[in-house]
């Protein structure tokens, strides 16, 4: 079976974290959402202690609200980005943690192509790490600000009916949703095509479904990215083909049923223009969770909190 | 004239190894057992010449006047084992391992034998370059090694290496390990082939086209981690189309490091229709599964990949029943710079010489799921296999034994590894079964490492 690491001074995966964890993480969120509603929108809980943002791969959404997220809490921050820096030089994974750990920095908040690379890293550097997402592993602050995003919207999780549809097999926004999702008492249902869901997905507590029949009965509809790259790789024969079968458009939203994405959205392919521009569609407001949901993660384990810092 | 005839019989002229002075050596009071001699209880055996000259009562036969006392009481005496599935990494790869480092692992796992594989770089796919290792091996080899050599021309899977003329440089018999002889085309033309040459054709079964980018087994545990995965069927059919090719053309084949339960459904098939078909499978197929890869370990990286407990129970009963016949460790040591990277971008392989025999006593004999005469004859198959004499514990047979404390435990890794590499997937785990003295072509190979006083460091 799984097994936990001790609940340490990182965060690098959603089992990381039990039920009260994750809430204990949307409250403070809560408390922080307010600050990013003042002028000033700083506070001092990290005054004089640096994060370092590693991003291995592009991100626009992640990249910045960490950088935010770290700033509102008045860390110092350093980023750095494999273009430019001695990672292209084809400097190990390894070398660059160390090097970077001789900054004394408090947290290192990691972005790889892949899985594992966050736990490797924890293991190399005193500092907290923080997974924002490790190949198509885990990405477990876009899960937590998911929930985040669903708690102000619906009020409690349990018994919720969520569906995730698209490409599930590439995607760890997916897989820290359903561990994070279900944790927090939701039902989760995965549909996509065929080919783009993983084998014995169901292991992982879900239902697992190749159509969009029964997704009237969602009260969530959590649609992933569908990348043109699968195209080439024979997953799915074409994007027309892709949209006729799993696109959410107005037909397939009722009323009342909510809509996310992690972004960034192909419109026309997973979505259709009205969908988004819905009112039911919560991806405006899942952007915004993000500076709040990373800066109590942040709080949470450099603050020092009982719940997930235990001692450093 | 094939290389490796010593005149002597000891070696076998396939093997090559270094020469070595054959002492006396009268191995006192041990519990020998040798499923192939039907014997099972306690004798003295000496060695003379090379050769087990006397097995007598125990405390019978008297001290050699010019050679040494073994005492071995307390400690079971096996026939030594035969890996026929090793990566020596030479030549090219010799900050892995080379022929004197793998041999001295092999040894300290009571293998008197090992067949190494071609893959090397260059690879083994030209008559000088394995006149060289032969060479190579004759200077360090600490116990003998055989070689294979590619059935293709840089492992490229297109054409033909000269078969005729590697057969005659030494080559035992010939395989693409590492890669899968992807085209039915160019394997069946190699099978018909042997008809001149002879020689094993041994088979590393992997359909590229449904392993693609896989890293681990596909399965629960790849649907969690989001790993690429690499379905059974993979292996498993190829296993039947190459016992189909092999039934065809009446070649003799050998299957690799089985991994699944349809390997061996497939397996079980062509030997029903009477293909000339054996298989190997490892200590960690045997005793390890997928689950492990949740730690994202990549000491548990390896081709073919753990696969599910129901493929592991599949493989033990196979290995019980004979229908793979034997073990072997698909030995495979990988630079720590290799290892120490995240799991989709490490080095596949594990190490497993020094820990083959213990890994399975401890894991599969001590829990009741094979026993011991099973595991050891199966330890000691491999060589057969590729038409080498299987070691006997028999008088006038050439010594090859080893003597094992199974009553002795010991923590993986902790005193460091003979062999030149660290990664193994057994590394941290206490097993038991610590081999103390190996013999291979009538002399001392390894020779139990002895503390001075409790808790020393080691040397």
């Amino acid at each position: 079976m799984s097994q936990r690491r001790p609940l340490g001074p990182h965060l690098i995966s959603i089992d990381d974290l039990d039920r009260a964890g994750i809430e204990r993480i949307l409250d403070r969120a809560e408390s922080f959402a307010e600050v990013s509603g003042r002028e000033i929108k700083k506070v001092p809980a990290l005054r004089g202690r640096t994060v370092v943002n590693l991003f291995y791969e592009s991100s626009t959404r992640t990249s910045s609200s960490f950088e935010l997220a770290a700033k509102r809490l008045s860390a110092d921050v350093v980023n750095i980005r494999s273009q430019g820096s001695s990672v292209d030089k084809g400097e190990s994974l390894k070398d660059t943690v160390h090097t970077l750990s001789a900054y004394d920095p408090a947290a290192i908040v990691i972005r790889s192509p892949h899985a594992g690379a966050a736990q490797l890293v924890a293991g190399w550097t005193p500092a907290s790490v923080i997974n924002a997402g490790d190949g198509k592993h885990e990405h477990p602050t876009q899960a937590l600000l998911d929930a985040f995003t669903l708690r102000r919207a619906v009020g409690r999780l349990d018994g919720l009916n969520v569906w995730i549809v698209g490409d599930v097999l590439h995607s760890r926004v997916a897989r820290s949703n359903i561990l994070a999702l279900q944790r927090m008492g939701a039902r989760v249902t995965v549909c996509g095509p065929p080919t783009l869901l993983p084998r014995e997905i169901e292991a992982l507590g879900c239902q697992a479904t190749p159509t969009l029949d029964g997704v009237q009965e969602a009260d969530v509809v959590y649609v992933l990215r569908m990348q043109r790259e699968r195209m080439r790789d024979a997953f799915v024969p074409s994007l027309r083909e892709y949209a006729a079968c799993y696109q959410i458009d107005a037909r397939h939203l009722r009323p009342g049923q909510l809509l996310m994405h992690p972004g960034p959205v192909n419109r026309g392919v997973e979505l259709s223009a009205e969908a988004i521009d819905s009112p039911q569609a919560l991806i405006g407001a899942q952007v915004k969770a993000g500076v709040a949901v990373r800066m109590a993660v942040l709080y949470e384990l450099l603050a020092g909190s009982p719940v997930l810092a235990v001692a450093a | 004239m094939i290389a490796g005839e010593d005149g002597t019989g000891l070696h076998d002229r396939r093997l090559f190894s270094r020469e070595r002075a054959a002492g006396e050596l009268l191995v006192r009071a041990a519990h020998v057992l040798d499923p192939r001699e039907g014997l099972d209880g306690a004798h003295d055996v000496l060695i003379r010449a090379g050769r087990i000259a006397e097995l007598g009562a125990p405390g019978s036969l008297p001290a050699p006047a010019d050679g040494e006392v073994f005492d071995a009481s307390g400690r079971f005496l096996f026939p030594a084992f035969v890996d026929p599935h090793v990566h020596l990494r030479t030549p090219g790869q010799e900050h892995e391992e080379d022929i004197d480092s793998g041999t001295a692992a092999a040894a300290a796992g009571g293998f008197c034998a090992v067949i190494a594989m071609p893959n090397t770089d260059p690879v083994v796919d030209d008559p000088s370059v394995l006149a060289a290792l032969v060479a190579t091996a004759r200077r360090q080899a600490r116990v003998p090694v055989g070689f294979l050599a590619s059935i293709t021309r840089g492992l490229e899977g297109r054409e033909l290496t000269e078969m005729a003329a590697l057969r005659a440089a030494g080559a035992l018999g010939f395989t693409d390990d590492g890669r899968p002889v992807a085209s039915a085309g160019v394997l069946r033309k190699a099978l018909q082939y042997q008809r001149l040459c002879g020689g094993v054709i041994a088979l590393h079964e992997e359909d590229p086209e449904l392993f693609r980018d896989g890293v681990m087994h596909e399965g629960r545990v790849s649907a969690r981690l989001g790993m690429a995965g690499i379905p059974s069927v993979s292996e498993s059919t190829m296993v039947a189309r190459d016992s189909a090719l092999a039934r065809y053309e009446g070649a003799r084949v050998h299957f690799q490091h089985l991994s699944a339960a349809e390997s061996v459904e497939a397996l079980e098939q062509a030997r029903r229709q009477g293909a000339r078909v054996s298989a190997e499978v490892t200590p960690h197929h045997l005793t390890l599964t997928d689950d492990l890869v949740r730690t994202l370990d990549s000491r548990f990286k390896m081709n073919p990949p753990l696969r599910a407990e129901s493929d592991r129970q599949a493989l033990v009963e196979a290995l019980r029943r004979g229908t793979i016949d034997c073990v072997a460790t698909d030995h495979a040591p990988h630079a720590r710079h290799e290892k120490e990277v995240p799991f989709e971008e490490a080095a596949m392989g594990t190490i497993g010489l020094e820990t083959a025999f213990a890994a399975l006593y401890t894991e599969l004999v001590m829990s009741g799921q094979l026993d011991l005469p099973t595991v050891v004859e199966r330890m000691t198959a491999g060589g057969e296999l590729y038409g080498l004499a299987a070691p006997r514990v028999a008088v006038g047979e050439p010594a090859n034994l080893t003597v094992v404390d199974l009553e002795a435990s010991f923590e993986v890794g902790a005193g460091g590894y003979v062999s030149r590499s660290a990664n193994c997937c057994f590394h941290g785990r206490r097993l038991h079964g610590r081999v103390a003295l190996t013999v291979a072509a009538g002399s001392v190979a390894h020779r139990e490492r002895v503390l001075v006083e409790a808790g020393a460091a080691p040397r």
